[in-house]
Parts: structure tokens; sequence; C-alpha cells
């Protein structure tokens, strides 16, 4: 944690996209900083940079210019393997689109981050352990009767909530969610907002990105992008 | 763990999976199919040769043959490695079937039937005299007549499933044998009008090496009558060869290395003798060395296929390049997925050379199994293919080749599985680094769903 007690921490964040030949500037040196147990969300107009700030702060991607730090680290003094296991451990992501894979069940799916930094023999000691714990999540948000089934067998609202399983499965300190009702119908959206709000209740710190106004209410504060910048 | 199990799911839950496994399946089937029969071809011919000869010659291509061959045969004979020696008579003649008036040329082989039988595998190409070679040279009409054995293409047709014609019992024909008898110095023995010798001969069996070149123009006399024929008797017994045969375990090229020796300090010591001049045209050569211009043939078409098999195992490798890359073009939201939970470009390289390995070692298993599988019945099959549509694949009738080889060496299907195997590997590689350096924000946008 930082002496400011932010969890998380952005400075200046600048990004430039190339698109064919012109060069688009997302990010125009936008500032943000988030406290632990803070359910932020940011808001913006499409192609505000929204995505582009979460994927950042998730280290998805690098800014041109700008300091991330997360608990008062610097991510761009990390190596590769520190940036991989930022991803595994520190941080959970929610997707529009869920990004289930389509090979794995449901438990798999949310026990997939468990078993990346495992080698076949770390596996077979933790996988009793790892089963459990992913059994549990999918009760948590009421998925235990589909832990068999493959996400094509799952409406959207059910890949979502399998997804923000998924994410909670290594107990990261910090929730990233880009549009997660975003691709579902208002009274599932609705759900996953509860979902979040009650994990959010429990301390999970939640970085939330929506182009929605009435979603970004349920946040306990919402930042504002505009013109690559935070209003 | 996780790299195991997704591409253990990619590869069997994808049907594209399937194609790459059925190309590389056929691909190892092919070279296994292939590869044996050729083998078997090679090998098999490997064998006659070395059957027809014996381990090592000691002698000259000249005609004139070389001089105490006996005393040297003496000395070889009692060699710690050596099993037999026998001396061989090689030169050309006519020969005529008596009474039709006409006649053709031929190869001439004088040798000691029994000795030469147990250098050389000769009994064993006999008919009719299989069972006691010593008496290969006793005409079927009269056994005190003098006998010759002839080469099976020489005196008889094949059939189409590659098997000759014999009568149940030695026919009784007459051959007449007309050789140029040669001086030790090569010039002709006899002047005037009977330059030749002629001398007639009784028909006693026939010989069947399975070398169509031997068994189509060889003609086999006793040793004394042939070197009578070609005029190596005087001023000095002469052989064109003395075959060797070394006893069991003795290396080959180690034995011939001794012999050389042996006929070097022979040479000293016999060079300074009449005649002793031919003794400096003979050499000492393995059974590989004497054959060579009649393997050298087949193993430059083995080299060839082989070169050509490597085309194949290209072509595998781009088969499975094109596969990979249409896989990977898929599985690109895969790709951002597992990074955006912190798999590595290693663990993305792993996990879809993983993938590779696995359709290598599972299409090589199912080419190798069909393989096999056709292997045992290859014969079976020709056999019906004849039967229903004429086809052979060699004409017996024209080739001296029996059943189609099948026997499978362990080796080469190692030595292909493997290669399926890196074949795959190496199809994979540039897809799987192309995926491993996607960038997670990039290909998790959602204009790239």
């Amino acid at each position: 944690m930082s002496k400011d007690g932010f969890i998380i921490e952005a400075q200046g964040i600048h990004k430039t996209y190339r698109m064919g030949a012109a060069q688009v500037q997302v990010l125009k040196g936008a500032d943000i900083a988030v406290k632990k147990g803070e359910f932020v969300a940011i808001v913006g107009a499409s192609g505000s940079g929204k995505s582009t700030l979460l994927h950042i702060l998730g280290a998805l991607d690098r800014p041109d210019k700008g300091v991330v730090r997360f608990e008062g680290r610097d991510l761009s003094g990390m190596g590769g393997g520190e940036l991989n296991e930022y991803r595994n451990k520190m941080i959970g992501f929610v997707f529009q689109f869920y990004h289930l894979l389509d090979e794995l069940n449901v438990l798999e799916n949310v026990i997939l981050p468990a078993m990346v930094p495992a080698g076949i023999i770390g596996w077979m000691s933790k996988r009793a352990g790892v089963k459990k714990r992913g059994l549990e999540l999918l009760k948590a948000v009421g998925l235990e009767e589909r832990a068999t089934h493959k996400p094509y067998q799952l409406s959207g609202g059910e890949r979502q909530r399998a997804a923000i399983a998924r994410a909670l499965v290594n107990e990261p300190r910090l929730l990233l969610a880009d549009e997660p009702t975003g691709n579902l119908d208002s009274a599932t959206g609705n759900g996953i907002l509860e979902l979040l709000e009650r994990l959010n209740r429990a301390g999970q710190t939640i970085v939330m990105v929506t182009h929605d106004e009435r979603v970004a209410k349920r946040a306990g504060r919402t930042i504002t992008l505009a013109d690559g910048k935070v209003k | 763990m996780y790299k195991l199990v997704l591409a253990f799911r990619y590869l069997y839950r994808r049907r594209i999976s399937y194609l790459a496994l059925a190309a590389v399946a056929l691909c190892v089937f092919i070279v296994v199919v292939v590869m044996t029969v050729m083998d078997g071809l090679v090998g098999d011919f490997k064998q006659k040769n070395h059957n027809y000869t014996g381990d090592c010659v000691v002698g000259t291509e000249s005609l004139v043959g070389f001089a105490y061959y006996e005393d040297f045969a003496r000395i070889a004979e009692k060699a710690s490695y050596v099993e037999a020696v026998t001396p061989v008579i090689k030169s050309y003649a006519l020969v005529g079937v008596e009474g039709s008036g006409r006649n053709t040329g031929v190869e001439l082989m004088g040798v000691e039937a029994g000795s030469y039988s147990r250098v050389t595998g000769f009994g064993r190409t006999l008919y009719y005299h299989k069972n006691d070679a010593s008496k290969a040279f006793e005409a079927g009409s009269d056994s005190n007549l003098p006998g010759f054995v002839i080469g099976a293409d020489l005196w008889s047709g094949r059939n189409e499933k590659g098997e000759y014609y014999y009568a149940p019992s030695p026919e009784a024909t007459a051959l007449s044998v007309t050789c140029f008898p040669l001086t030790a110095k090569g010039a002709l023995a006899k002047a005037g009008t009977d330059v030749v010798n002629t001398k007639t001969f009784y028909f006693s069996d026939c010989s069947q090496s399975g070398l169509a070149r031997v068994d189509g123009s060889i003609i086999y006399l006793p040793f004394e009558e042939a070197q009578v024929l070609c005029g190596m008797t005087e001023p000095v017994k002469r052989a064109s060869w003395i075959h060797i045969k070394f006893k069991q375990g003795t290396n080959i090229e180690e034995g011939c290395r001794q012999v050389r020796q042996m006929w070097g300090k022979f040479y000293d010591e016999y060079k300074g003798k009449d005649n002793a001049e031919l003794l400096s045209q003979v050499s000492v050569r393995s059974w590989k060395e004497h054959r060579r211009e009649s393997i050298a043939g087949m193993e430059k078409e083995q080299t060839m296929l082989m070169m050509m098999f490597g085309l194949v195992g290209l072509t595998t490798v781009f088969i499975v390049y094109v596969v990979f890359y249409m896989i990977i073009s898929h599985k690109t939201k895969d790709i951002g997925i597992l990074k955006s939970i912190g798999a590595s470009c290693g663990d993305v390289i792993v996990l879809f050379l993983g993938f590779a390995a696995g359709l290598g070692v599972i299409g090589s298993a199912v080419g190798v199994a069909g393989g096999m599988l056709f292997l045992r019945n290859i014969n079976r099959i020709e056999g019906w293919l004849y039967e229903r549509f004429g086809f052979q694949l060699w004409d017996r009738t024209i080739y001296a080749i029996g059943e189609i080889p099948h026997r499978l060496d362990l080796t080469m299907l190692a030595v292909v599985t493997g290669c399926a195997v890196l074949a795959c590997l190496a199809g994979a590689v540039l897809p799987s680094v192309g995926a491993a350096r996607a960038r997670p924000a990039d290909v998790l946008q959602v204009s790239q769903l």
C-alpha cells in the first residue's frame, strides 16, 4: 500500500495508437488513484480511453508516458515474470464479452488462474483445495449447478458470473471490470452489479469501466474521462 | 498443468486438428510403407549378393586368372577366422543345345560344388540337389557324365507368381560349351583353325540365386573342366578368384583386412616364381566391394527415395504450419485471456508446441499402426488386386522378386516417428512464437472479437 493509502494510482498516463496511417492519441495525461476497498466507476463516451486506462492499470498494456503504481510499486520497473505474477495474483479481470475458454467447462474456467503458475507436481498437491475454492466461488455467484457445463451452455449473465468467479479465484487485491454489464439486458446486468456490490461490501476493491451513468451510480465513486483526461 | 489440459482439449475438440492429424498420419503411413518395402528390397538384394559371393574374394577380373591359388587357399584355410575357401574360374563361353545349331554367349563359372556351397549360398540355390550340393554336377541322365548347372532364367520361364517351371527330375539335355583358352600372357592358347575348346555337358540342375543378372547369364561347370576349357592348366594351374567364408562372429571388414595382410606376405614370398607376374593384379575385396557395381545402383535409388521423403517431411511441416496458423488465428482470444490471467509468452509457446507434439505423436501412432496393418497384408492385398484387376506391383515374369518385403525395422519406425514429431514442432514454431508475441490489449479489444 502506498503511503497515501492508494492500492493503485496512475499519473500522467499517455497512450497513442496507430490506426492505419493516423496516430490516435487516446490518453493525454490521465490521472487516477484508488484506495483499498473502494468501488470506482470510470465513465466516459465511447472512445474516450476508459478500457485503455483499465488495460494499463492491469498491465495488459504499457503507457507511452506516465507512471502506474500498485501498492506504491512502479509497474514499469517490473520484469516480464513479475508482470505475469501481478496479472495472476494481484489483479482479477472481468471483460465485457466474458472471455471464457470454450474448451474448458465452467469450473475449469474458474480455476484456470490458479492453474497458470502451477507445475504438474505443484498442481497435484493443491488441486483439491483449488477445486474446493472454485466450487465455493461458483456457489457464491449462483452457478454451483453449472460447474461441469460448457460456456456455450450458459446464458450471458451466467457467463459473466463465471468470469467474475474466475477473476476472484486467486483472491486478487484489485478487481478490474471492463463494461461488465455492457453485453447484458438490464435485469441480468443488475444481478451482476449486485454481485459486484456484495463483493465490495466484503472488502474487494473494484475499478469498473462503463459508459452507462446508471451503472456508474452503483459504484462508490465515479471518475469521468473526457478528451483523454480525467475531468 | 493447464497447458497440458488445453493442448489436449485443442487436439480433440477442434475439427481442424483431425485434419492435421490425418495429414501427419498419412505422411507417416506412406514413409513407413515405402521405406519398409524399399529397405526390404535393398536388404534382400544385398543378402542375395552376399550369399552369391561369400564374405571375401581374392583374385582378378582378368580372364587369364592368377597362379599359385592352391597354395594361397591352403594358407587361408589354416587361418583361425576362416571357415571355408574355394577357387573359382570365371570366363565367357558360347553354349548351344546339341543338335539345335544355335548358340549363345554366357558367363562361365567353374566351381567345386562342395566347397563352393560351403563358402557361398550356391547349394541353397539349386533345385534338384538342394540337400547335397556336392552332387550338383551329376547329370540327371547319367551321373558319370559331366554335368552343368544353369541359371534359372537361362533355363526356364517364370509364371506370374515368379515361380519357375521345373520338370520333376533333371531333363536329359546336352549342351556344348565352347571357350577360347588363353595363355598366362593373355594370348590365344591355340592357333590355326582349332582355337577353341569345346566339350559337351549334361543338364544336372538349375541355380536360382534371386539375382536376375546372375540367373540370366551364368552357367556353372565343374572347376577342373572349366579350368581345362579356359586353358588355365598350362603352364601353371590358374584360377580367377578365391572365395572365402569367415567363421561366425568375424567382422567382415576386419577379416578382409587380415586376408589383405596374408596376401601381402604371400605375394612377397611368391613374386619371384614363374608366372608370378599375374599375382600383381590380384586384389582382396569384401563381398560388398566385389558386388559394388550391382549394389550401387540400388543404394542410389534408396538415397533418392530418402531425399524424396525429405520433401514429404517438408510438406508435413508446411501442412502443420498452415493448420497451426489457422488454429492460432482462431485462438487469439484465448491467448489474450491466458495472458490476462498471468500466462507468460513462454507458456503460450509451450502450450502450442505441446499441442503440436501431441499432434505428431498421435498422428505418427496412427500412421505407424496403419502402416503395420497394411504391410502385414500387403502381399494378400496385391494377390487380391491381381486376381480382381490383374494388377501387380512388379511383373513377376520379368522381375526376380518374390514376396513384397514387409518386415518392419523398429529403428526405422522410431526415426520416422521422431521426425514426424519434429516436423510438427517445426511447423508450429512460427505460429506459436507469433501467438506468444500478441499483446493481450490488442487481441481482447472488442473490435478484434
